[in-house]
């Protein structure tokens, strides 16, 4: 199937088997790795992107689903070479050590903040229950969340 | 200018994290890679069986180049293990099974597809007919050798620790009878798995007789040297390995493993490039668990709290095979005791054989097992003789004045100050407040029920004794810039941040001035890796002992162009170079001397042997147990850990965040189980406890740094401190909160059923 879509602002237009999941897409058509595969059960969202402006993990979608629809994933986040609220608090606040889950983290709380500005701790860490990191301990994450939120008040 | 070890720095390694990404294995985009074919291992969905492979209707699938069985390999057919004390059989891992599996997710066959889609569709057209065998699953039953795995063998038994003469040997009740009290437990340390977020992946490629191998790996150097036994003859052009970013290891990417070994014959047999990535069910099935040991212990002491004679006898479950997992009580024996001055002390440990997946190292791979049994058997001693476990402690540690200690299995400990820890924590945490609170709590009789949990604990970072080495190399360029390689791997720890730092404060140059190289054996020559918390204390000091040696060499370049005596000249960052002391109006700068010296660049290697030191620290838990349903919620936790001279506190914090989760982790929620039959049970993240963040406070961190005298930095381990203090400090606080109703003891992972239970059968 012929699937179309606009990723980072750029058109992109593949052939795609049908069973083809957006994260395959991304990687394999587009040659975006920066969205990473972590699981096979849509439990760690490791591949979390936005599709028009919402967070998805991106396993949990086929390719042709999203036709036609407008895609941001970490490479998409930054505006040049100034980094993101949320780019710029997650280096403040060290809040990536392997950094395998981090582009999806990142992508999952800006879209956190979207929803909910000015979230509590515990909003933050019921927010993003769903993104798995192994190496934080999550401390920092929530740090670093929390700071973008304030940064944007 | 002041020096920059111990201040806040920010990493230097963050950028292509947080906007490309980065660059895993699977990511790679390497011309030697062009027109790879991927791997698909097809695996045994049996825990013991007898096999036949039929790989014919595969052959024909859309994009299949290849299905290959163990008939088909004329390479390497076995990898071996890492350490030669078990009978062959069990140390040599088919790498694919030929005729009998032993464990679910045991490598059968491969398939090579253009595409990976394709591959999953052909691995599931190879048919694989099972005639099943009788499986042991417990580590406790294989030891009876009623079902003997490995049957050229005749035992489950892999090693006995006490024939190799690494523990004393398990006598009799007499040992402990001059005790006034004794008390005896098992305690079981439940298999946990690692889970990297990133699963393995590998490739492999040949350039004429050069093998070129990337993987997600926490050492290059030990994988050349596994590849070179395997294909040495063969790769007459020498071998490349090189491990791009990792996205974690935790102890499970250490040793090459079956699906890694097999790629460079594919490639070869092929004549294409190979990768070769896992699917999370695949890496929960095959990749090595931590863990899995049962330990039983007594202790015995005076009734006025003098702790005299212990005992430990340690089972661990090797899995089907002898690998990393089997032989960790080479960690846990030498630091059976702990923090406690106990004289009398017997030890045994034995690995057996069963049939599931291998066990490996993970966090803390026998430090925590030796931490949370002497925790548990010194709380229940407390118990026995009435005393609260916090003055038990105190009457029992090594004293700070006494360092260095050897202990009473024999293990010398460098420094510390355990009562210090101990101190700290108790008033970080407000304990006496606490107290008050959950004595209120029980007073008032309601279903939320307050723990309080305390844990003092000593582990052995780069260890085993005596210690070890690292590679580590400098470089000044002629423009000025140094350049440091180290035989360490970062794959999260942050090295280029923290040993940039350590060259920087020797070189008197910026963080930035510094590149860093690691992660490929054609650049870095030598080298051991990242893993048993060493990379600070022997990587770090190489780099800082290269960079001394390069500072010397430096000074007697500099000498020269300035026309005079060596002792007379320094170096002085403020005047960005070097100059005759008092006299920093002529200086030559790093550029200068470099583009001066004999090369044209300055350059200098160091890999000393140092000794391991030994890292503590005292963790408080404070958890609300649900007396109803048995739920648990860790609302504090609060730890001191003292990993000597801290180089960077913002690094060290988030080791001991990182380390902190997972061992709350296997304290609450975390186990990979089997069945009876051995089907895992815990295939994914879905079934599998990982902890989320929601299940986590923040952590309340204190400080405290005990110089180490073992390495010229200072510096102890941090790495894994926060996994091996935090789980007992946890159970013990769900103890505490349910004392009362007369639960004793319950096994980690305390789940609500586990606890819901204890409360109903106590």
């Amino acid at each position: 199937m012929h699937v179309s879509m606009t990723i980072n602002g750029a058109d992109v237009s593949h052939d795609v088997e049908p069973r083809t999941l957006l994260v395959h897409f991304i990687r394999e058509d587009a040659g975006l790795t920066g969205t990473n595969i972590g699981c096979d059960s849509s439990s760690c969202g490791a591949c979390t992107i936005h599709v028009n402006g919402e967070a998805v993990k991106s396993c949990t979608m086929l390719a042709v689903q999203a036709d036609g629809q407008d895609v941001t994933t970490i490479e998409g986040l930054a505006d040049g070479e100034t980094l993101h609220p949320m780019q710029q608090a997650f280096h403040e606040c060290h809040a990536l050590q392997c950094g395998y889950c981090t582009p999806g983290m990142v992508m999952a709380a800006v879209s956190l903040l979207d929803e909910v500005p000015d979230p509590t701790e515990a909003e933050v860490r019921e927010g993003l229950e769903g993104n798995l990191c192994r190496c934080t301990g999550y401390h920092n994450i929530v740090a670093a969340v929390l700071q973008a939120a304030g940064g944007a008040r | 200018m002041s020096s920059i070890i111990g201040n806040r720095v920010l990493r230097r390694e963050d950028r292509s994290f947080l906007t490309t990404g980065a660059t895993y294995t699977a990511d790679v985009d390497d011309p030697r890679l062009a027109g790879a074919v991927h791997a698909t291992y097809v695996r045994s969905t049996m825990a013991h069986a007898r096999i036949t492979v039929d790989a014919s209707e595969a052959l024909g699938l859309p994009g299949v180049v290849g299905v290959f069985t163990a008939a088909d390999l004329d390479g390497p057919t076995v990898l071996p293990g890492m350490v030669p004390a078990f009978p062959e059989p069990m140390l040599n891992r088919p790498i694919l099974a030929t005729d009998t599996v032993r464990f679910v997710g045991e490598c059968v066959a491969v398939v090579l597809t253009e595409l990976p889609v394709q591959g999953e569709d052909a691995a599931e057209a190879v048919f694989v007919d099972y005639d099943p065998l009788p499986v042991v699953v417990d580590p406790e039953d294989a030891l009876t050798d009623e079902i003997v795995v490995h049957t050229e063998v005749g035992t489950n038994l892999a090693v006995d620790f006490a024939t190799l003469g690494m523990a004393t040997g398990i006598t009799d009740d007499a040992f402990f009878a001059d005790c006034e009290a004794v008390v005896e437990g098992r305690v079981s340390h439940q298999r946990t798995s690692a889970a990297p977020i990133e699963v393995r992946s590998t490739a492999a490629a040949w350039e004429g007789d050069k093998l070129i191998v990337w993987m997600s790996n926490q050492g290059p150097h030990g994988v050349k040297e596994a590849l070179q036994a395997l294909y040495g003859e063969q790769a007459t052009g020498g071998i490349q390995v090189i491990v791009p970013d990792v996205g974690g290891g935790f102890g499970a990417k250490i040793a090459p493993y079956p699906e890694d070994a097999l790629l460079p014959w594919l490639s070869a047999t092929v004549g294409r490039p190979v990768r070769w990535f896992e699917t999370r069910t695949e890496n929960m099935n095959a990749m090595g668990p931590g863990r899995g040991q049962v330990h039983r212990f007594v202790i015995g002491g005076t009734r006025d709290g003098d702790l005299t004679h212990y005992r430990l006898d340690v089972l661990v479950d090797s899995g089907a095979y002898a690998r990393i997992g089997a032989f960790l009580p080479m960690f846990t024996l030498p630091m059976a005791v702990g923090v406690y001055d106990i004289p009398n002390v017997e030890t045994g440990a034995r690995s057996v054989i069963t049939n599931t997946t291998p066990t490996e190292a993970y966090r803390g791979a026998g430090r925590p097992e030796a931490t949370l049994t002497v925790e548990r058997a010194v709380e229940l001693f407390a118990a026995e003789i009435g005393m609260d476990p916090i003055q038990l402690r105190r009457l029992n540690f090594f004293r700070a004045e006494d360092f260095p200690v050897t202990t009473g299995v024999g293990t010398e400990y460098d420094s510390g100050d355990y009562e210090a820890s101990l101190d700290l924590a108790l008033e970080a945490a407000g304990y006496d407040e606490l107290r008050a609170q959950q004595a209120r709590r029980r007073a008032d009789g309601g279903p939320l029920q307050m723990g309080i949990g305390v844990a003092t604990y000593v582990e052995v970072t780069a260890g085993p004794a005596p210690g070890g080495d690292e590679f580590g190399r400098v470089e000044i360029t002629p423009e000025g810039r140094a350049r440091i390689y180290s035989g360490s791997l970062s794959h999260g720890q942050s090295h280029m941040t923290t040993f940039s730092m350590i060259a920087a404060d020797r070189l008197g140059m910026e963080v930035d001035d510094i590149d860093f190289v690691q992660g490929d054996t054609d650049l870095v020559p030598h080298g051991h890796g990242t893993f048993g918390s060493r990379s600070t204390q022997l990587g770090g000091s190489a780099i800082h002992d290269a960079a001394g040696v390069v500072v010397d060499e430096a000074r007697r370049v500099a000498a020269d162009l300035l026309e005079a005596d060596v002792s007379d000249v320094v170096l002085d960052p403020e005047a960005g170079g070097f100059h005759v002391v008092g006299s920093p109006s002529v200086t030559r700068s790093w550029a200068e001397v470099a583009a001066a010296a004999e090369k044209g660049l300055l350059d200098a290697e160091s890999q000393e042997t140092r000794l391991c030191s030994y890292p503590f620290g005292t963790h408080v838990a404070v958890v609300e147990v649900d007396v109803e349903t048995g739920h648990v919620r860790l609302d504090r936790m609060i730890t001191c850990d003292d990993a000597g001279r801290i180089i960077n506190p913002v690094i060290v914090e988030g080791q001991r965040h990182g380390g902190i989760a997972q061992g709350v982790a296997q304290a609450l929620m975390e186990e990979v189980s089997y069945d009876a039959d051995g089907n895992p049970q815990t295939t994914n993240f879905a079934d599998y406890g990982i902890i989320s963040m929601a299940e986590l406070p923040f952590f309340e961190l204190v400080p405290l740094e005990t110089p180490t005298p073992n390495n010229p930095l200072g510096v102890k381990g941090i790495g894994e401190s926060g996994a091996i203090g935090s789980t007992p400090a946890v159970q013990s606080a769900v103890l505490d909160a349910v004392a009362h109703l007369g639960v004793t003891h319950i096994d980690v992972p305390l789940t609500p059923r586990k606890v819901w239970a204890a409360i109903q059968g106590a």
